[in-house]
């Protein structure tokens, strides 16, 4: 069952776009366990590839699992942190604290990966 | 729950076990998993891992009231309840009464870039958020090494690995995690060095293209338990283990005797029949009547109103049933009440053991008191020699322990030495009846006798055994100076006898009508000298009476004579015997 019928309530919009959808838009999720050093650092790391890479159209909702542990099965969330690019499809994942900004650019196919 | 406990103070009933109610797994590990703490089951791809583990949680959920989760790595949800839905279990009616939760965990690699420190604080959450959910007793991870082709970071994992069953045993659950087997190892990733409490290691062996299930526990901490490998089966009705081990020879010998169905044979056998709980063996060439001796036993069985269990190597049901009819037994109306039932396979459907394991589930889940094989030649091809004593004496050894009388028939080839059964299992064996062809005056009659019977007088005749509409008879077989006669030669004999018979009795009347008449003559004849004799010595009488009345005459007339010359005295007197007997003849 890789469906789940629950919906991701947003937790953070760091970015209140209009409500028509743009292809442009980028939505991304991260998932953490509590505020831990790994996840604090996620989430900083996260926001400083954005503002640098996709200023103005991306949209960032935090999930936390220990409040809300039923949502880890819907996006198979088994490492701690996971970012999941939801939009522009495909869906990717990128796990750890993204402190390595170019892996964590390759992998949300903001950069191509290096031969 | 706290569960530690320091090495050296470990005893054998200290350690709660969670059992599995699968069929002999229970038996073997003396109750079943160690409660609240991991087990290893690992084994190559297709050896049943997935199966074991999802029976250990349905059991559980639907008999020990403890619900349970799944948690996959390999299979969707949809795809194992569809997996194992053939086996009676559904799933997705325990998900429904919150006994089960299946919960699939998809890793792709592809999909993944590691950008960092990471832990699988996820899987965790998901892992307790399930127990919580249902307040489950038992968890089931499957395959967890998948998750060591998923991440790149192996020190994590490790760390990560070792955490999860740390923490697992501070839920207090029972968890079973499968892994897939390793080069010489137990498992790929070694993940065995994390579970130390129990090891259960499956395989699946290919020989002479039959597989054969095999489980053995590699480690069971503070517990007894067999280490040998215990063949196991996946049926209809889930994985079965046959239990069956080193049985020792305890079991108690009856004194209790049943019949076999044929009045003769039973007397053969010291007159009422084998013991309950012998093991019989019916051997003999093809065609020889082993089916139907062995039929005549199932026969006896259900006219006792006890079960007996059939199982056919040869031929199927219903053709058994048809061709028993023909000697008057109507095996059909016992499967229909239930007191007989008949189990046909081919030997080549499976493995040695596969066949034990489901002699073993029908037996205990029957409960017959007699237990048929025919033939037991078809069912060692399933295996190599070796395996199949040991697995033989299991079986009897089993049988006997639940004291069910066994019945094996076994072919013997022509030309071979008949007497030698060519599995060894001869010291296995009580009672042993042999069928064989006696070919003599251009006909095959069948015979048997008993090779041995053990605890008993057993008759050492050959008899001669006839198919009849109603049934066997045994009939004498004539045994006389022209060696042993069967069939119509016996019966041309025996008349060849009785004619003599009855001639010899005539000569003996004609010989004493002779004597009886000689006898007459004579006595005629010898009556007939007396009274001859008896004339003529009536006449000698009178003569001498006459002699004697002339002889006093003379003296007289001398005396007379003598006064008349007065002489004086006797002296010139002359006996007269001799002139008056020479007178007398020529008188007479």
């Amino acid at each position: 069952m890789t469906h789940n019928p629950d919906t991701p309530e947003p937790l953070s919009n760091l970015s209140a776009l209009g409500a028509e959808p743009d292809m442009n838009l980028w939505e991304l999720r991260l998932y953490v366990a509590g505020r831990t050093a790994k996840s604090v650092a996620a989430l900083e790391n996260l926001k400083k590839i954005c503002d640098e890479h996709l200023a103005g159209r991306y949209q960032i909702e935090v999930v936390d699992l220990l409040v809300h542990p039923q949502l880890a099965k819907g996006d198979q969330i088994v490492a701690i942190p996971t970012l999941v690019r939801k939009l522009p499809e495909p869906i990717r994942k990128v796990i750890g604290d993204l402190s390595n900004t170019d892996r964590t650019l390759v992998g949300l196919q903001l950069r191509p990966a290096k031969s | 729950m706290s569960l530690v406990i320091k090495n050296g103070s470990l005893v054998g009933h200290a350690l709660p076990k969670a059992p599995t109610g699968i069929d002999g797994l229970d038996e073997i590990t003396g109750g079943g998993l160690p409660r609240g703490r991991p087990t290893l089951v690992c084994g190559a791809a297709g050896c049943g891992k997935t199966l074991l583990a999802i029976e250990f949680l349905v059991r559980g959920a639907m008999e020990f009231d403890e619900p349970g989760v799944f948690m996959s790595f390999e299979e969707t949800s949809e795809e194992l309840a569809q997996n194992v839905a053939s086996l009676g279990f559904d799933l997705d009616e325990l998900e429904r009464q919150r006994k089960l939760i299946l919960d699939y965990v998809h890793i792709e690699p592809s999909e993944i870039e590691e950008t960092g420190a990471y832990d699988l604080e996820g899987m965790f959450i998901r892992l307790g958020h399930s127990i919580d959910t249902i307040g489950a007793k038992r968890v089931v991870l499957d395959t967890i090494e998948t998750l060591f082709g998923g991440f790149k970071d192996g020190a994590v994992l490790r760390a990560e690995l070792r955490r999860l069953f740390r923490w697992l045993k501070d839920r207090g659950v029972t968890a079973i995690i499968t892994g897939e087997r390793g080069e010489g190892t137990l498992t790929r990733h070694g993940i065995e060095e994390y579970v130390s409490d129990c090891v259960l290691l499956l395989d699946h062996r290919v020989a002479e293209q039959l597989s054969t299930r095999r489980l053995r526990i590699v480690k069971y901490r503070g517990a007894a338990h067999g280490t040998n490998e215990y063949p196991f089966l996946i049926d209809s009705d889930g994985l079965s283990v046959l239990p069956i081990t080193s049985m020792g020879l305890e079991h108690v010998a009856s004194e209790e005797r049943i019949s076999t169905g044929i009045p003769r044979l039973d007397a053969m056998l010291g007159g009422r029949g084998p013991y309950r709980g012998s093991t019989l063996l019916i051997s003999g060439t093809a065609g020889t009547g082993k089916t139907s001796l062995a039929a005549n036993v199932a026969n006896a069985s259900c006219v006792r109103g006890e079960p007996c269990l059939y199982l056919a190597f040869e031929e199927s049901e219903s053709q058994l049933a048809r061709n028993m009819r023909s000697i008057g037994l109507n095996l059909d109306t016992w499967s229909k009440q239930g007191v007989l039932r008949v189990i046909a396979t081919r030997p080549t459907f499976q493995g040695l053991e596969a066949h034990l394991t489901a002699i073993h589930k029908q037996v205990s889940e029957f409960k017959p008191r007699v237990v048929i094989l025919d033939p037991l030649t078809n069912f060692i091809k399933a295996g190599r020699q070796v395996e199949a004593e040991a697995m033989l004496m299991r079986l009897i050894d089993y049988l006997k322990a639940e004291q069910i009388t066994a019945v094996f028939t076994s072919l013997t080839h022509g030309g071979s030495f008949l007497e030698q059964s060519e599995i060894g299992i001869s010291s296995l064996i009580d009672v042993w009846m042999m069928l064989r062809d006696i070919e003599l005056g251009g006909e095959r009659n069948r015979a048997m006798y008993i090779l041995k019977a053990r605890g008993m007088a057993h008759a050492n005749q050959i008899r001669e055994f006839h198919l009849t509409d109603d049934g066997i008879e045994l009939k004498n077989v004539y045994v006389g100076p022209e060696g042993v006669l069967t069939g119509s030669m016996r019966l041309a004999q025996e008349s060849r006898e009785r004619a003599a018979t009855v001639t010899r009795k005539q000569e003996v009347e004609r010989r004493r009508r002779e004597l009886e008449r000689k006898r007459s003559a004579l006595e005629a004849q010898m009556a007939m000298q007396r009274a001859q004799f008896e004339a003529e010595s009536e006449e000698l009488a009178l003569l001498l009476r006459q002699e004697e009345d002339a002889s006093e005459r003379l003296d007289l007339d001398r005396q007379g004579m003598a006064e008349s010359r007065q002489a004086d005295g006797p002296s010139e007197y002359v006996p007269p015997t001799s002139h008056s007997k020479g007178s007398k003849g020529e008188r007479a």
